[in-house]
């Protein structure tokens, strides 16, 4: 199991020896064109999590490609880039011109855009057209079915998944004023778990593809049931806001959470997780 | 000097929790830590909950770092409720404080902003002159940490005790720094803005600076005024500040 950072949770140029606690660091995702994102305030903590709003602030793609990924090769740590954009072809465009990396991650489910994208599918079809690196799918659980769309962009060509980006929420101050100026935001943090974990197990369920399993990851406990529940890697996000430590830390605890278990390789974790003991069927 | 280095955190004992009207003086052991610059901040872990909050230092006793907290939401009274012998993880010092090199300086604060002003005076030497506004006698009465100060309480200003002749050092509300920064332009302000990580890492800090959103935790958070003359939009009393901290 690798630990890797959520996209967009880390600035491996603003806080390169955070980023080389990692196996492998994500950027924030590039656009086609520059952001300068939300208006603030972009962040609030909520009972079991925090909201953000940032808006897919980024230098845009030229500027990104041109000065912030050379800087990035520096730290000769592997690389994955974050990709969105809101046509088929922004992504595809960014994944023609990327090289030299270990894998492009495809931002399908950004909670803090209003322009409708294309449908994952068409997005992942044209990157698959367009580059030969691995893709991975950064998919959102607020879908009726994820593992429907799990199936649907591994028909078009994704290597893996990334699951889960955040959920839309909003937080109300005291005089029931939204604290984001944005309104509504992206939920992450612990409460994104349980949503998270049942989002991994279907997904690998539905497609056998290699999963990064995110959200509310704070302890190798926590990294342990994601890899129980069929990811290969996880990521992590809100947790390194508190903790920049957290990759060495979740590291160690992994260890040890295998240990409390009793069990000592994932394959023996994840056949506890699909026990019958513990997948009941509901009585029709 | 002035970089957040490599940022780990540590966990720091509680040496002492003291009311100074109707905030707390949180000391901590120091430990490892350096007390950083005047102006410059630390995340400190709210106990019970998700994110830390962002405090400037206030006194750097040999031993000790003591942060003045003011209890105006879930974090801030949870670390106010600390006892000696608590521990809590302590990141720090990040963040640019503020430039020492001025011949005539004048320290502003009001309020909360008073934190950061008793280690900046110990800092310059020479005791600098002082003035601090409060909106009540009672929080005034944190005036006391900061001996010879000229003080005034709502609804008198403390822009009124300001001679714009001298090199103007502040912190307090983002009212009072903006009217600061109109008379002032060059004064050294240290700003706000809700913080969850204090390194760089959520974007969530971002103000507007030199007219562009950037990152407070990263440029700042002691600015010249002119660079944030023009600030889109006033900050909601939120969840925390290098000042407040909820």
């Amino acid at each position: 199991m690798r630990i890797l950072n959520a996209s967009g949770c880390l600035d491996a140029l603003a806080a390169p020896e955070v980023a080389r606690r990692l196996d492998a660091f994500v950027t924030k995702t590039v656009t086609p064109l520059p952001r300068e994102g939300s208006a603030p305030p972009r962040i609030a903590e909520t009972a079991h999590g925090m909201l953000n709003a940032i808006g897919l602030a980024n230098p845009g793609r030229d500027r990104f490609l041109a000065e912030h990924l050379p800087r990035l090769r520096e730290l000769e740590l592997p690389l994955w880039v974050s990709a969105g954009g809101f046509c088929a072809d922004d992504y595809a465009e960014t994944c023609s011109r990327l090289s030299g990396i270990e894998a492009i991650e495809l931002n399908l489910s950004c909670p803090n855009v209003d322009e409708a994208a294309d449908s994952a599918a068409e997005i992942v079809a044209a990157c698959r057209r367009a580059t030969e690196l691995p893709l991975y799918a950064k998919l959102s659980a607020a879908h009726p079915d994820v593992a429907e769309v799990g199936r649907a962009v591994a028909a078009a060509g994704a290597d893996g998944l990334s699951l889960i980006n955040t959920l839309r929420g909003v937080a109300l101050d005291r005089q029931l004023r939204p604290v984001l100026a944005r309104g509504s935001g992206g939920l992450s943090g612990p409460s994104l778990k349980p949503i998270a974990l049942h989002a991994v197990t279907v997904c690998r369920e539905a497609t056998g593809l290699p999963i990064v399993g995110m959200g509310g990851i704070e302890s190798g406990r926590d990294a342990l049931e994601f890899v129980a529940c069929g990811a290969r890697d996880v990521a992590l996000g809100t947790v390194l806001f508190a903790d920049p430590g957290a990759p060495e830390r979740v590291r160690a605890e992994l260890a040890v959470a295998y240990a409390e278990v009793g069990v000592a390789t994932p394959e023996d974790a994840r056949a506890l997780a699909k026990s019958p003991e513990t997948v009941r069927k509901v009585p029709a | 000097m002035q970089s957040s280095g490599s940022p780990s955190r540590s966990r720091h004992r509680v040496t002492g929790s003291e009311p100074i009207g109707p905030y707390t003086l949180l000391r901590l052991e120091r430990g490892g830590l350096e007390p950083g610059v005047p102006g410059q901040f630390f995340m400190l872990e709210a106990p019970g909950r998700l994110l830390p909050r962002p405090f400037s230092l206030c006194l750097a006793p040999p031993g000790e770092l003591a942060f003045l907290v003011d209890p105006i939401g879930p974090g801030t009274q949870a670390l106010c409720e600390l006892r000696p012998g608590d521990e809590i993880a302590v990141l720090g010092p990040l963040g640019h404080g503020y430039r020492l090199d001025v011949e005539r300086p004048l320290l502003v604060g009001g309020g909360i902003g008073i934190a950061p002003l008793p280690y900046l005076a110990e800092h310059l030497g020479g005791s600098p002159p002082v003035a601090l506004g409060f909106r009540s006698e009672e929080h005034a009465q944190a005036a006391a940490l900061l001996p010879g100060a000229e003080v005034v309480v709502d609804p008198v200003l403390v822009t009124e005790l300001i001679d714009p002749g001298l090199d103007v050092l502040a912190c307090g509300p983002e009212p009072m720094l903006r009217a600061v920064a109109a008379m002032c332009p060059e004064a050294q302000l240290a700003w706000e803005a809700p913080m969850a990580c204090g390194y760089g890492a959520c974007y969530g800090c971002v103000v507007e600076i030199d007219g562009q959103l950037k990152r407070l935790c990263l440029e700042g958070p002691v600015l010249e005024g002119h660079r944030l003359i023009g600030h889109v939009r006033c900050q909601t009393p939120g969840m925390s500040g290098t000042a407040v901290s909820a």
